[in-house]
């Protein structure tokens, strides 16, 4: 048993013993559990992949004379200025001005929200372009000026929902191709998309949020943030297997850090054509390994998680709950499966390649001293379900 | 006899000089294989033919010197598309609509994606799907 503080004090004196969450599955099998539980104090876990619900909020500072934002665009992107003077709330799903989205189908959407952050990151000079109905305190009614992220008082990244636990693998069983964030699937199940780190991911080497809650300290594309909420459509009470690994999307995190802290290389700007912009992310979580358990948990490995197969052509629109079947991601990653008796290649959004680099970057930054572990604050719920949106009758 | 061989070549048409039956004379004249993978060559204006042409050193050298009377820029370097390294996340999204396997997994444990373009035939899918826009058309 080890507490936070005596990893802490172990990673402080560059002590600390530190693997990824690839290497620890053969290593707990070469010295056996309750030694390795003894011998490691961290296991680094990651991810980089789209995450739609992942923004920032941006300040801008004064202008002489001043102005109350009442509608904005950074790059013709519209960003959100229901908030104070010259805040505003750049979204990666928002689209840019002009855009004719789906109008001529498949739409390209090349540059949205997503690759404004990516530009933001990367240190470009960006257009704002901002409108006000005046007020006596901020008379100004319009400005357009160019920045950097380095002329902002803040940048600050903040994220409802990410590191997805699990997720559906997506196919189309409909005899035209269907353009989906899933990428773009071809009829008659000719190809199947998943999205997830799997034996890497963060949640899925901590399933049951015994160390990963609300507090925890996390590598965000290269930033130290932390998780500031339960993200949205957390659903920690789904269904498991023996091991406690969701076989759905269950549990999700709400993160946040500092974009002027961030590394370009892990903030990517999405085009997904036919459906619309998004920001990928690099993401990476230590996992303490305060004791056997903890540590048995790290060991999981990509055949032990079981991701389900979903027709997006009719049960994910029509909202159905209905799954194909059930694969797992050692199946996934030799680029081929086998659904009902054809077999159907396999690609993935999400990058195990980044998503070892940042295990590694993370376990180097924790062996130099350089990132401690913060106990969480709140646990992230067990229980709760995902509730539909239900379309109800006007009250009387 | 020689031995034969494959080479990737891309033409550039300046504008107005494209009436002639290039193919043609490659194939009757000069003996050789082709297989065009690309061409748009449009009177009055810039075009471009991107093709693999197969013979001995010899045919396909006085192949080349046959183009070159037309005043066409004749690149060797046959790079149509281009992939970008840095741009590229290596998710793997693009590998299953790639139908050469120019674009592939080259390390199963890093999933690290690699291009050959020796075993690109220029179908552009990679060009419009790939998220990142890490691969691009020369034209």
């Amino acid at each position: 048993m080890k507490t936070y503080e005596q990893i802490n004090d172990r990673i402080a004196s560059g002590k600390a013993v530190v693997l990824t969450a690839d290497e620890i599955m053969d290593y707990v099998d070469r010295k056996g559990l309750e030694k390795a539980a003894q011998e490691v104090d961290v296991v680094t876990t990651a991810t980089f992949g789209p995450m739609c619900s992942s923004g920032c909020f941006l300040n801008f500072g004064h202008s002489r004379p001043r102005i109350r934002m009442t509608e904005a665009w950074i790059e013709d992107v519209l960003v959100y200025t229901g908030i104070a003077a010259v805040d505003v709330y750049l979204g990666a799903t928002q689209l840019r001005h002009g855009d004719p989205a789906n109008m001529y189908y498949p739409g390209e959407f090349r540059y949205g929200g997503g690759h404004v952050i990516e530009d933001l990151v990367a240190g470009k000079t960006l257009q704002l372009f901002a409108l006000s109905y005046g007020t006596d305190c901020y008379p100004l009614r319009e400005i357009r000026t160019y920045f950097t992220i380095h002329d902002l008082n803040q940048a600050i990244m903040v994220n409802p929902r990410n590191c997805y636990q699990n997720y559906n693998v997506a196919l189309n069983k409909s005899d035209r191709p269907i353009y989906t964030y899933m990428g773009l699937l071809e009829p008659d199940c000719k190809n199947a998309n998943y999205c997830s780190a799997g034996q890497l991911s963060p949640l899925l080497n901590d399933p049951y949020y015994e160390t990963i809650g609300v507090g925890t300290r996390v590598w965000l594309a290269g930033a130290q943030g932390h998780v500031y909420a339960e993200g949205t459509q957390h659903a920690g009470g789904c269904e498991r297997t023996a091991d406690g690994i969701p076989i759905g999307g269950a549990g999700t995190l709400a993160l946040t850090a500092d974009m002027k802290q961030m590394n370009k290389a892990f903030v990517r700007g999405v085009s997904l054509p036919g459906y619309g912009v998004s920001l990928a992310l690099g993401v990476g979580i230590p996992i303490p390994i305060l004791n056997e358990q903890i540590l048995q948990r790290t060991c999981v490995r990509d055949r032990d998680i079981w991701a389900p197969v979903v027709d997006y052509s009719s049960d994910y629109s029509q909202n159905t709950g209905k799954i194909v079947c059930q694969v797992n991601y050692e199946q996934l990653r030799s680029g081929r499966i086998q659904i009902d008796g054809k077999t159907v290649e396999v690609g993935s959004l999400s990058s195990y390649y980044k998503a070892l680099e940042i295990a590694h970057l993370l376990a180097d930054e924790i062996r130099r001293g350089d990132f401690l572990l913060a106990q969480p604050i709140a646990p992230l719920p067990k229980d709760t379900k995902m509730k539909p949106l239900v379309k109800r009758k006007p009250p009387l | 006899m020689s031995e034969t061989m494959t080479r990737k070549l891309m033409l550039y048409f300046p504008k107005c000089e494209c009436e002639k039956p290039i193919i043609y004379h490659l194939v009757k004249d000069y003996g050789l294989i082709v297989n065009v993978f690309r061409a748009k060559v449009t009177p009055e204006e810039e075009g471009y033919l991107v093709l693999d042409v197969t013979g001995t050193e010899e045919q396909i050298q006085r192949g080349i010197e046959f183009v070159k009377t037309f005043n066409v820029t004749v690149n060797f370097s046959g790079k149509g598309v281009t992939w970008d390294s840095i741009r590229c996340t290596h998710c793997g999204y693009c590998v299953p609509y790639c139908p050469t396997g120019a674009l592939k997994i080259a390390d199963a444990a890093t999933r690290e994606v690699a291009y050959v373009e020796s075993e690109c035939i220029e179908c552009l899918a990679c060009v419009r799907l790939c998220p990142y826009g890490a691969c691009a058309s020369a034209f």
